[in-house]
C-alpha cells in the first residue's frame, strides 16, 4: 500500500520543474512554519512580560510614576511665659530647577540670580548641574518666589516649604536653637522638643510624568498631623535684661565670654538664660559655628568659693559646726599633706576668724578647716542633694553633668580643695539651682525651662533653721566689708556669694586666667530671684567675681526686682535691717 | 449605472486584503491618538498621509502585473544611483548620511525605495528567465541584493540593510535558491559576523544595540532604556490592560519613541495579552492573505513578489514586536500599518497595490 501510494509521484515528475511545483512542497511548508514559530514566539514573549512578570515590570512602573508627597505640618511655635512668640514658622518657598529643561537667557539668570541673592556664576553652576533636580534656594519668601514665577523660566518649580522666624534674634539664640532647612530640630529647644513642636507630616499621593511633574492627584495618604505650641517659662523681658547687662559686662571686661541665668526661686522656672557671644538662629552660617553653644548649660568650669556656702551649710546642718565659733586661721595659710592652701587676704582678727567673717570675706583657709570635721561620706551626701554631680534637666538638650568624684577616692587635699569649690565643675545653672535651697527655707526646687505653674518639685537639703543662719552670712557678703558691694540693689536686701576660680589649663591652675562668678537672691526678706553670673576670662587686670559678676548681677536683680514689682524689703540703703540680723548671731554665739 | 462605477472602482480591489489592511491602520490609528496623549494633529497627520497612500494603492492595483514589473528596472536603477548620491553628499542626521536632500521633492530616504525596488527586480529578473533558472541566475539576483545592501550597511543603517537584504533571500528561496547553497550561505553570513565582530568592523552602536537587547540593564541610561521602559509598558498592561487612553507609562512620557518604532508597547500597555493576541491574528491573516495571493498567481513576477512582500510584512511585525519586547536588537523597524511616519505607510500601500493587482488580474483559464 505505502509503494504503491507513492508511485503517481515519482510517475509526475518532469526533467524540468514548473514553478507551480518549485512553489509547493517544503518550500512552503517550511514558510508557513515560519511563520507560525515566529508568531508563537511573540505570542510567549506577551505571556512572560504580561502574565509572569506582570507584577513585578507593573511595580517598576508605579515606581517611575507614582510618588509620595510630604505634606507638611505646620511647626508648633515656642512661645515665652506671656505668650510673646519667640520662634514661629511662616510659609515659604524652595526653589527647585531640572536642569536639563530650563530654559533661560542671560537676563532671565540675571534676575534670577538678584531675585535669589547669589551671584549668577553660582546660578549657573547649579543650572548646568547634571543631575536630574537641583535646589537653587530654599526658605525663600513668598514673595521672591512670586518674583520667580514671574520670570516664567520654563524648568523651575516651586515647593511648599515654611521658614522658621526668631524675632528675638539674638537674645534668644542659645536657648532656642535652630532648625534645618526641612524645619527639624537640630539645637536647643528646637531639638530638644522637636517631636512636641513639629507634629506629624502627612502624605498624598500623586502621579508624576518623567519629568517629575505631578500630573494627577491619587488622594492624600496621611493628612498632617500639626505641630503644638510650646510654652518656654523664659519671660522676654528679663531675658533681653539679662542680655543686655552680660553683654555690656563681658565687653567691659574684654572677657572672652559669660553666661547668666535668672530662676523664680519658688517655681524654679528658668526665666532668663542667656550667654555671650551669641549667634542669631536666622543666621545659619554664625550657628553652624558654634555660636548657638549654650554655655550655662553646656560648659562646666570650677566654681571656686561660691561652693563655700554649702560646706559651711552642711557643717550648720549636721552639728560639727556653731555658726557661733571662732576658727583659727593658721597665719592664713593651711599644709595639708604637702600642699599649702592660702588666702588671698587675711581674714579675721587675732588669729580667729568667725564663721560670718569666712563666708563673708571668703577664705579658703577657714573653709577647709570646717570641712575637715565632715566625713567624707556625709559631705559628699549634701552635695549630692544640692544637684552637684547631676544635670539640672531643664528640657535642655546636652546639659553636663558636672563631676562629683566619689566620697571613698576623696584625699584630704582634695576635700579640703572641694570645700571652697576646686576639684569639681557645675554648669551656670546647676550652680544656681543649688542656690534656691538658700532662698527656699533649705529645700532645692527643681528647674525647668518650660511654664509650669509656679510650682515646682521640690526636695529638702538643708533645715530651715540652717538657712535662718546661713542667708544673712550670705546678705553679708555683699556689704561694703564683704567681697561683693557692687552686687547691691538699692531697695531691696541681697544675699550672695562671689566666685573667682583659677582656671585650669592642662593639669595646672594659671594666674591670668579666671572665672569670675556670682551667685545671689533677692529680696532677702523672701526670696523671689536666684540669679547666677559666670564671666569668663575678664582681661582688664580685674579679675574678681565682685569685681566682674557682681555688678552685672546687681543690674539683672535690680531691673528684675522693679519689672515685677517687688515691695521694698530694705527702705534706706545701707540695710540696717541685716546688720541687726547678723549682730543677734554673734551676740548668741558669744 | 451606480453599479458600474462602484464595479469599475473595486474590480482590483482585493476585498480581503482591504480589510484586514483598513481593520489594522484604524487600530493604528486608536493607538497613535492615545500615544499623543489625546490630541489629534498626529492623528490627523497620518490620516491624511494614509488617504494619499490608499489612493496610490488603488492605482497601483489597477496596473496589471506585467506593467508594474517594468518599473523594476527604471526604479532599481534610480535606487542606486540616489543611493550612491547619499554616500557623496547626503545629509547626516544622528551620526548616519541616510537623506538626500533634492530639488522640488525634498529629503528622501533612498533605503526605502530599495525596499520595494529590491523585490521587484529579482522578481521581474526570475520571471524573465522562468523555466531556464540556472546557478548562474542566481548569482546575478544575489549581485543585484548585494549592490544596494553593501550602499545600505555603508550609510550607516544596518536594519534597513538587513530588511532588503532579507526580501531579496525571500525571493531566491521562493525561487527555488538550493537549500545548499542556503546552509553555506548561512554559515558565510555567521562568520561574517563573527568576523564583523571581532575585527571592529561594526560601530560601537551597533555592537552595543546587539548586546543591550541580551541584556537591557547593561546599558538602563541610553539604549537599554527603551527596551527596560517598553517592557515595563507592556508589563503592565497585564492580560486585559489598562484600557484605550488609560496607559500610565505611555502617558507620562515615559515610554520612548511611542508614536513610531515603539507603538506596539502603548498598544500592550492598553489592551493586554488579549489585545497582542488580536493583533497578531490580524497580521497572520493579512500575511496568509498574501501567500495566498502568492499561491494563486498566474505569473512567476506575480508568485515571487506576492509572496516576498507578504513575508516582508511578516518581517517588520516580527523585527519591530521583537524588538519592542526586548527580543531583538533595536533597530529602527515600524510596525507595518500603525507606526506614526509617511514614508514607511507609502511603501506599504504600494505593496498593498501591487498584492491586489497579482490578486486581481488573473488571466481567464478555464472559466
Amino acid at each position: 500500500m505505502t509503494r504503491a501510494g507513492n508511485s503517481p509521484m515519482i510517475g509526475q515528475r518532469r526533467a524540468k520543474p514548473t514553478f507551480a511545483e518549485r512553489f509547493s512542497g517544503w518550500r512552503v511548508q517550511l514558510v508557513v512554519f515560519g511563520l507560525l514559530a515566529g508568531f508563537a514566539v511573540l505570542v510567549g514573549r506577551g505571556v512572560y512580560l504580561q502574565v509572569v512578570q506582570h507584577d513585578d515590570l507593573t511595580k517598576r512602573g508605579d515606581a517611575r510614576t507614582l510618588r509620595d508627597v510630604t505634606v507638611p505640618a505646620h511647626r508648633g511655635r515656642i512661645l515665652d511665659r506671656e505668650g510673646a512668640v519667640l520662634a514661629s514658622s511662616v510659609p515659604a518657598r524652595g526653589i527647585l530647577a531640572f536642569p536639563d529643561q530650563v530654559e533661560a537667557d542671560e537676563k532671565q539668570i540675571a534676575s534670577l540670580a538678584q531675585i535669589l541673592g547669589q551671584r549668577t556664576a553660582d546660578v549657573k553652576k547649579k543650572l548646568n548641574s547634571d543631575r536630574d533636580v537641583v535646589y537653587l534656594a530654599r526658605s525663600v519668601s513668598t514673595e521672591k518666589a512670586d518674583a520667580v514665577k514671574a520670570l516664567k523660566i520654563p524648568g523651575l518649580s516651586l515647593q511648599n516649604e515654611f521658614k522658621r522666624e526668631y524675632p528675638s534674634q539674638e537674645v534668644m539664640g542659645q536657648v532656642l536653637g535652630i532648625t534645618n532647612v526641612d524645619d527639624i530640630g537640630q539645637e536647643g529647644i528646637e531639638l530638644s522638643q522637636n517631636e512636641w513642636l513639629s507634629g506629624k507630616h502627612g502624605a498624598r499621593r500623586v502621579m508624576i510624568d518623567r519629568r517629575g511633574g505631578v500630573v494627577e492627584e491619587q488622594g492624600s495618604i496621611r493628612s498632617p498631623q500639626q505641630g503644638r505650641d510650646l510654652q518656654l517659662s523664659l519671660d522676654s523681658r528679663v531675658q533681653h535684661i539679662a542680655f543686655r547687662e552680660l553683654k555690656r559686662g563681658v565687653e567691659a571686661n574684654r572677657a572672652k565670654g559669660g553666661a547668666a541665668v535668672v530662676l523664680d526661686a519658688k517655681s524654679g522656672e528658668i526665666l532668663a538664660l542667656v550667654n555671650y557671644p551669641t549667634a542669631d538662629p536666622s543666621d545659619r552660617s554664625a550657628a553652624a559655628n558654634g555660636g548657638l553653644r549654650n554655655r550655662a548649660v553646656a560648659d562646666l568650669f570650677e566654681p571656686g568659693s561660691t561652693m563655700k556656702p554649702f560646706t559651711v551649710a552642711t557643717a550648720i546642718d549636721t552639728g560639727v559646726l556653731k555658726a557661733s565659733e571662732q576658727i583659727a586661721m593658721t597665719g592664713g595659710q593651711y599644709t595639708l599633706t604637702g600642699a599649702t592652701i592660702r588666702d588671698s587676704h587675711s581674714v579675721g582678727s587675732g588669729g580667729y576668724a568667725s564663721v560670718l567673717e569666712i563666708v563673708q570675706k571668703s577664705s579658703n583657709v577657714g573653709t577647709a578647716r570646717i570641712a575637715e570635721r565632715l566625713p567624707n561620706e556625709l559631705m559628699s551626701r549634701y552635695l549630692q542633694r544640692a544637684g552637684f554631680g547631676r544635670a539640672p534637666q531643664t528640657g535642655f538638650p546636652g546639659e553636663a553633668h558636672g563631676r562629683l568624684r566619689a566620697a571613698q577616692t576623696w584625699r584630704p587635699i582634695e576635700k579640703a580643695t572641694m570645700s571652697y569649690g576646686y576639684g569639681l565643675s557645675v554648669n551656670l545653672v546647676q550652680l544656681a539651682r543649688a542656690y534656691t535651697a538658700f532662698a527656699n527655707r533649705g529645700s532645692l526646687v527643681d528647674v525647668t525651662l518650660f511654664k509650669n505653674g509656679g510650682v515646682g518639685r521640690q526636695a529638702r537639703v538643708y533645715s530651715p533653721e540652717t538657712t535662718q543662719i546661713m542667708l544673712p552670712m550670705l546678705e553679708r557678703a555683699t556689704h561694703r566689708d564683704g567681697t561683693a558691694p557692687q552686687s547691691q540693689v538699692a531697695g531691696y536686701r541681697v544675699a550672695g556669694k562671689t566666685g573667682t576660680a583659677k582656671k585650669l589649663t592642662g593639669a595646672t591652675y594659671v594666674d591670668g586666667r579666671y572665672v569670675a562668678s556670682f551667685v545671689g537672691l533677692a529680696p532677702v526678706s523672701n526670696p523671689r530671684y536666684v540669679i547666677a553670673v559666670m564671666i569668663d576670662e575678664p582681661s582688664t587686670g580685674l579679675f574678681y567675681g565682685g569685681q566682674v559678676a557682681a555688678p552685672v548681677f546687681s543690674q539683672v536683680m535690680a531691673q528684675t526686682l522693679r519689672l515685677f514689682e517687688v515691695p521694698f524689703d530694705a527702705p534706706t540703703p545701707g540695710v540696717p535691717g541685716a546688720e541687726t540680723a547678723v549682730a543677734a548671731i554673734v551676740r548668741e554665739g558669744n | 449605472m451606480i453599479q458600474v462605477i462602484w464595479n469599475k472602482l473595486t474590480d482590483h480591489i482585493d476585498p480581503i486584503l482591504f480589510a484586514l489592511v483598513t481593520i489594522i491602520t484604524v487600530l493604528g490609528l486608536l493607538v497613535l491618538y492615545s500615544a499623543a496623549n489625546e490630541t489629534m494633529s498626529r492623528v490627523v497627520s497620518q490620516s491624511q498621509k494614509v488617504v494619499i497612500a490608499v489612493i496610490i494603492m488603488f492605482v497601483i492595483a489597477n496596473l496589471s502585473p506585467s506593467f508594474i514589473a517594468r518599473f523594476a528596472i527604471p526604479m532599481y536603477i534610480a535606487g542606486i544611483i540616489l543611493l550612491l548620491g547619499v554616500a557623496l553628499g547626503g545629509e547626516v542626521i544622528k551620526g548616519a548620511r541616510r537623506w538626500l536632500k533634492l530639488p522640488l521633492i525634498g529629503n528622501i530616504q533612498p533605503s526605502e525605495i530599495m525596499k520595494l525596488a529590491v523585490p521587484l527586480i529579482l522578481a521581474w529578473y526570475f520571471d524573465k528567465h522562468e523555466g531556464a533558472i540556472s546557478w548562474k541566475n542566481f548569482l546575478v539576483a544575489g549581485l543585484l541584493v548585494a549592490i544596494p545592501f553593501a550602499l545600505i550597511v555603508r550609510q550607516p543603517d544596518l536594519g534597513t540593510a538587513l530588511l532588503v537584504g532579507a526580501c531579496g533571500f525571500f525571493i531566491l528561496y521562493l525561487a527555488g535558491l538550493d537549500w545548499r547553497i542556503m546552509i553555506g550561505g548561512a554559515v558565510v553570513a555567521a562568520l561574517a559576523f563573527a568576523g564583523a565582530w571581532e575585527f571592529n568592523l561594526l560601530h560601537d552602536y551597533q555592537k552595543e544595540r546587539v548586546l543591550t537587547a541580551f541584556d537591557p540593564g547593561r546599558d538602563s541610561q541610553d539604549a537599554g532604556w527603551h527596551t527596560i521602559q517598553a517592557a515595563i509598558a507592556i508589563g503592565s498592561g497585564g492580560l486585559v490592560g489598562k484600557g484605550w487612553l488609560a496607559g500610565t507609562q505611555t502617558h507620562l512620557e515615559f515610554l520612548p519613541e511611542k508614536h513610531t518604532d515603539f507603538i506596539v508597547a502603548v498598544y500592550g500597555e492598553e489592551f493586554g495579552l488579549i489585545g497582542a493576541l488580536l493583533l497578531f491574528a490580524l497580521y497572520i491573516l493579512l500575511i496568509g492573505r498574501c501567500m495566498l495571493i502568492a499561491m494563486r498567481a498566474q505569473s512567476l513576477f506575480g508568485r515571487l513578489i506576492a509572496g516576498t512582500l507578504g513575508l516582508m510584512f511578516f518581517t517588520y511585525t516580527f523585527v519591530n514586536v521583537g524588538m519592542v519586547a526586548g527580543l531583538l536588537p533595536v533597530v529602527g523597524v515600524p510596525l507595518p500599518f500603525v507606526s506614526f511616519g509617511g514614508t514607511a505607510m507609502m511603501t506599504l500601500f504600494v505593496a498593498v497595490g501591487i498584492l491586489m493587482s497579482v490578486a486581481t488580474h488573473r488571466k481567464l483559464v478555464g472559466s
